[in-house]
């Protein structure tokens, strides 16, 4: 009993003890608490605070519109039309499939496209919207945003789509626009990037000049719940408008010029001689960008790039070519520079021997005794041999690039080619070979190693026109009136090549480019024509009789050139044309007489080409969907093929 | 004393203590109120309504004598494992765990009951028990067992935090009871030694939520979700909160279960720390009262029972509190007289009751 008495009271104590050690621990415990959260509402407070703030607040950006580009009287050429879009905020999305499922039937969509949105779906990291449909009509629109309320993460909202009134006859000079790519987006993780409906430039001018159309995105701040219902709008920041750019471009005749190049593939470069503004700057056949905003469609692509008329190609600035006859007014500039005078006699009997190769004329039964205005007038090969190989490549050469071949000028297209102006310093450098008498004549005639690009051949004519050293330009400004420093040419040289000129043109069947002379009273223009051999005529070919480029397939068919310009008397514009094996520059002339109608009378113009297109089927949009339907036609049977492999591993209906 | 026109009944009840708990649930409600957006319903009305009935529920309990509270403590743990294994049997399946036993008119969860139960169970094994027993192995297998019963039973409907609650109420109540400490240093020892072992011989699952717990950024829209929420809702509340009706977390419904078991985070972004502090101290001085209501009781079995008792309250509060600071895992325990629903506060108001009836035999202090 003593014992138990004595245990009870230790364990009394031991209690007591152990209790006191509880309580403590529980003291602590409670202190940590408070420690605990002192922490997390005062020294973390700010963060949380922050956090707390982006829970509640939906800063929602809106994608500026882009500025307008028009042209030089203010028409628009790219503009922005109200579009409907559909997007889906997966963060948002209570019951993905039943949302879906609502649209499909709401607008239409196809199996394809529920397969990619669920696709979309899986991948995407939450916040970044599911583009669902784009450019819907607005009974549709209308038809989802009454639904959204039911539809949390579904989220209907109108933008401004890209348009382009004159689709492809624009294409190479503006370029398109298109969703930002992923790169971009990691490149700057600016947040306007990823929004729904907003485009960056892809291509031409919309990529070059992407600062200045892009304008400032607007932001609307809203407060939401966790599920994504709209509780409040707090602010709403509007968007500010990309600036307008002015183009040179004269949008009529920029869409005149696309329509007559036809079914052609071609380039129409027109210059103001007072200026250097490009009045047209055309390149046929063309991509639609209107189509091409939207997002382009893989049968498109491969339509585009299957084509041999490569409409992805910007000739005027990516077609290098020989310039052909078109430099013999240049060539003569050159002579006359070195002391040719320009009565002098050369006979021509249709052949030019240099050592033990013969060189022929055009006319192989020769022109007979020939002076410089003649020469030009009648494009004399034989001519321009004997002159040119008198003064040599290196005295040539410098009035080529004085006049504007092989020239870097100064526009906004990232891609461009320059061509080349051989003399005997470049092909030393460059074949590791001297200069021969042979590479300069062939030069005289604007063959061999001279490579040029439309473009190039437009200022050669805007040159030779007006005796000054004319950049190009497409942007306009305001302040810049006539431009460029005088060449230095004699006017009494540029007067005879002027009137060598005129002749080619107005001196009814004996001027070698007499069909295009302009169907205006009181209007003179003059111009050269050149053909650019891209296979050399063969002894075989000759005694086959296959002298005549027509008779070879379309791809081995010479280029045909023509540069003009007109009035002669006082020249206001200046065109080059280019029609990709086009024979002879005959058909070029005649595409250029058209365009130089159209500034000066276009109502005549417009005549003349209502008849050729009524000829050729249509108008370039109607051509262009004849082309997709013939094309889609050919292909159906592969794509019939194809399709049960890719069916399979879809899912039933 | 006893020239009081108060009867003496009346007097023993410490109304202190009680105006205390009804103020803490006062609040509770308030913050009910909020997490409705400012309705009554369905939260704060039926709660307090719950709240008067279970009152005078710890009232008529804190009539029960000591002899009688020792001798009904065995039947009635008996009976809860009976219970327990009812509810394994034909128990009502809810949120994926069996818990309630459907008694038509109230859905009965002995788990819950089972807290203060094993603490008064056990204070009245160790009663029986004679003093020198205590240091030998007679006063811990029957203990281990009395816990480790339900302990299982309860893990297995599955509900961890509960079962770890009774496990907690129960050691305590063998750790105050004296038996040797050097047993739980060495169980401690050993779980801390299995650690490794249980960890590479988890599911993959069972590891990320440890993972998560740890680091709950890594997986910010599954279970480290709530976590972060509710530390954005106390973090952004501040010293003094957003204001009563203010909170945006859980108005906006970026804080889940704002009126059950993150019923304090709601609380913090609206009151900010002060309100915080204010449930802390509340907790403190009734946990406190019943540790000094333990230290004055004259007998074993008292002295036992009521800081265990006290002890569970302190689990209860300090448990959620550390889960929604983060710096517990989330395992499902509500915050008692604050957090939506009857449970727990049913639990602590049996503690309470018991506490006051044990308070009614407290000896003169001597201390």
């Amino acid at each position: 009993m003593k014992s138990r008495v004595l245990t009870d009271q230790a364990l009394a104590f031991s209690f007591t003890r152990r209790a006191l050690m509880l309580g403590a621990a529980q003291l602590g415990a409670g202190g940590l608490l408070v420690g605990r959260m002192a922490w997390l509402s005062i020294a973390q407070n700010a963060k949380y605070d922050r956090l707390a703030e982006s829970n509640r607040v939906q800063s929602q950006l809106i994608p500026p519109r882009r500025g307008w580009i028009v042209d030089r009287n203010g028409r628009p050429i790219a503009v922005n039309r109200t579009s409907f879009r559909v997007d889906l905020i997966p963060d948002r999305l209570q019951d993905p499939d039943r949302a879906i499922d609502e649209l499909r039937q709401l607008l239409a969509l196809s199996h394809d496209d529920v397969a990619r949105i669920k696709e979309a779906l899986d991948k995407a990291p939450g916040y970044q919207p599911v583009p669902v449909i784009e450019n819907l009509d607005y009974e549709r629109y209308a038809a989802v945003s009454v639904r959204q309320p039911d539809l949390p993460g579904v989220a209907p909202s109108s933008g401004f789509a890209r348009s382009y009134p004159a689709g492809a006859a624009v294409g190479h000079l503006v370029g398109y626009v298109g969703p930002a790519t992923a790169e971009q987006f990691q490149a700057t993780r600016d947040p306007l990037l990823i929004t729904p409906g907003f485009k960056v430039g892809k291509e031409g001018l919309e990529k070059s000049m992407e600062p200045w159309l892009r304008g400032k995105a607007g932001a609307k701040r809203t407060e939401v719940t966790a599920h994504g219902r709209l509780v409040a709008e707090l602010t709403t920041r509007p968007e500010q408008m990309g600036h307008t750019l002015h183009l040179t471009i004269d949008a009529g005749l920029q869409e005149y010029a696309a329509r007559r190049l036809g079914p052609n593939s071609g380039a129409v470069s027109v210059i103001d001689v007072a200026t250097g503004g490009l009045l047209a700057f055309v390149s046929m056949p063309a991509y639609d960008p209107n189509t091409f905003s939207d997002g382009i469609s893989p049968t498109e692509w491969a339509m585009l790039s299957g084509n041999d008329h490569l409409p992805l190609t910007n000739k005027v600035i990516q077609g290098l070519y020989p310039p052909g006859s078109t430099v013999k007014p240049m060539v003569a500039l050159a002579l006359l520079q070195w002391g040719v005078a320009a009565d002098e006699i050369v006979h021509c009997s249709g052949v030019y021997r240099v050592g033990n190769a013969q060189f022929h004329c055009w006319r192989h039964s020769g022109h007979g005794p020939i002076d410089m205005r003649r020469a030009i007038q009648q494009s004399c090969d034989v001519y321009f041999y004997t002159m040119g190989r008198r003064i040599g490549i290196d005295k040539i050469a410098p009035m080529a690039r004085d006049l504007g071949l092989g020239a870097k000028f100064d526009l906004p297209y990232a891609m461009q080619r320059y061509g080349t102006v051989p003399d005997s310093a470049w092909k030393l450098r460059r074949y590791k070979h001297p200069w021969t008498a042979a590479d300069t004549v062939n030069a005289a005639i604007g063959q061999g190693y001279m490579l040029v690009n439309p473009l190039q051949l437009s200022v050669l004519a805007a040159r030779i026109a007006s005796g000054r050293a004319l950049d190009p330009r497409l942007v306009l400004n305001r302040r810049y009136g006539p431009q460029g420093p005088s060449l230095n040419i004699p006017p009494s040289h540029l007067e005879l090549v002027h009137l060598g000129m005129r002749d080619v043109v107005n001196t009814g069947g004996v001027g070698s480019g007499s069909a295009s002379r302009l169907p205006l009273a009181g209007i003179e223009m003059a111009g050269k024509t050149g053909s650019a051999q891209v296979r050399r005529i063969s002894m075989a070919d000759r005694r086959a009789g296959r002298t005549a480029s027509e008779a070879l397939p379309w791809k081995y068919r010479d280029h045909g050139h023509f540069i003009g310009f007109a009035p002669v008397e006082e020249p206001r514009y200046a065109i080059a044309v280019t029609l990709e094996h086009g024979n002879h520059g005959g058909a070029a002339g005649q595409v250029a007489r058209d365009v130089m109608t159209y500034l000066f009378a276009p109502d005549r113009a417009m005549a003349t080409l209502a008849t050729m297109e009524s000829g050729w089927g249509g108008d370039i949009a109607q051509r262009m969907a004849a082309d997709v339907a013939r094309w889609q036609a050919g292909h159906l049977q592969t794509a019939a093929d194809q399709a049960p492999a890719e069916r399979s591993t879809g899912e039933p209906d | 004393m006893s020239n009081s026109l108060v009867p003496v009944a009346l007097r023993r009840i410490p109304w202190g203590i009680l105006f205390l708990v009804a103020a803490l649930t006062g609040f509770g409600l308030a913050v009910l109120y909020s997490a409705a957006g400012g309705h009554l319903m369905p939260w704060a009305l039926p709660q307090g309504v719950r709240f008067l009935g279970f009152l005078v529920g710890a009232i008529v309990l804190s009539r029960l004598n000591e002899r009688q509270l020792k001798s009904l403590a065995i039947p009635a743990y008996v009976a809860l494992v009976v219970l327990l294994v009812g509810v394994e049997a034909l128990g009502v399946v809810g949120g994926g765990s069996r818990r309630w036993l459907d008694l038509k008119i109230i859905r009965l969860q002995p788990s819950e009951l089972m807290k203060p139960a094993i603490v008064v169970a056990l204070a009245a094994f160790y009663d029986h028990l004679p003093a020198a027993e205590v240091r030998r192995f007679n006063a811990i297998w029957p203990a281990a067992l009395m816990i480790g019963l339900p302990f299982l039973l309860v893990l297995v409907q599955p509900d961890l935090g509960t079962a770890l609650m009774i496990a907690f109420g129960g050691v305590t109540a063998m750790f105050l009871a004296g038996v040797p400490v050097r047993l739980f240093v060495g169980a401690a020892a050993a779980a801390a030694a299995l650690t490794p072992i249980a960890l590479a011989r988890m599911h993959d699952y069972q590891r990320s939520r440890i993972e998560i717990f740890l680091n709950p950024e890594s997986d910010p829209l599954g279970t480290g979700y709530h976590i972060i929420q509710s530390k954005i809702a106390i973090g952004s509340g501040g010293v003094f909160g957003k204001g009563f009706l203010n909170g945006t977390q859980s108005h906006l419904d970026y804080l889940p279960e704002g009126h059950t078991d993150f019923a304090f985070a709601t609380m913090a972004e609206e009151w900010g720390l002060a309100g915080g502090i204010g449930i802390i101290l509340a907790y403190a001085v009734v946990v406190g009262w019943g540790m000094r209501v333990a230290l004055g009781a004259p007998t074993r079995f008292g002295r036992i029972a009521a800081a265990g008792l006290a002890t569970t309250i302190f689990f209860y509060a300090t448990i959620n509190m550390l889960m929604v600071m983060g710096l517990a895992p989330v395992v499902g325990i509500p915050l008692p007289l604050i957090s939506w629903g009857g449970s727990a506060m049913m639990t602590v108001l049996i503690c309470l009751g018991l506490l006051m009836a044990i308070d009614r035999h407290r000896k003169p202090a001597r201390l």
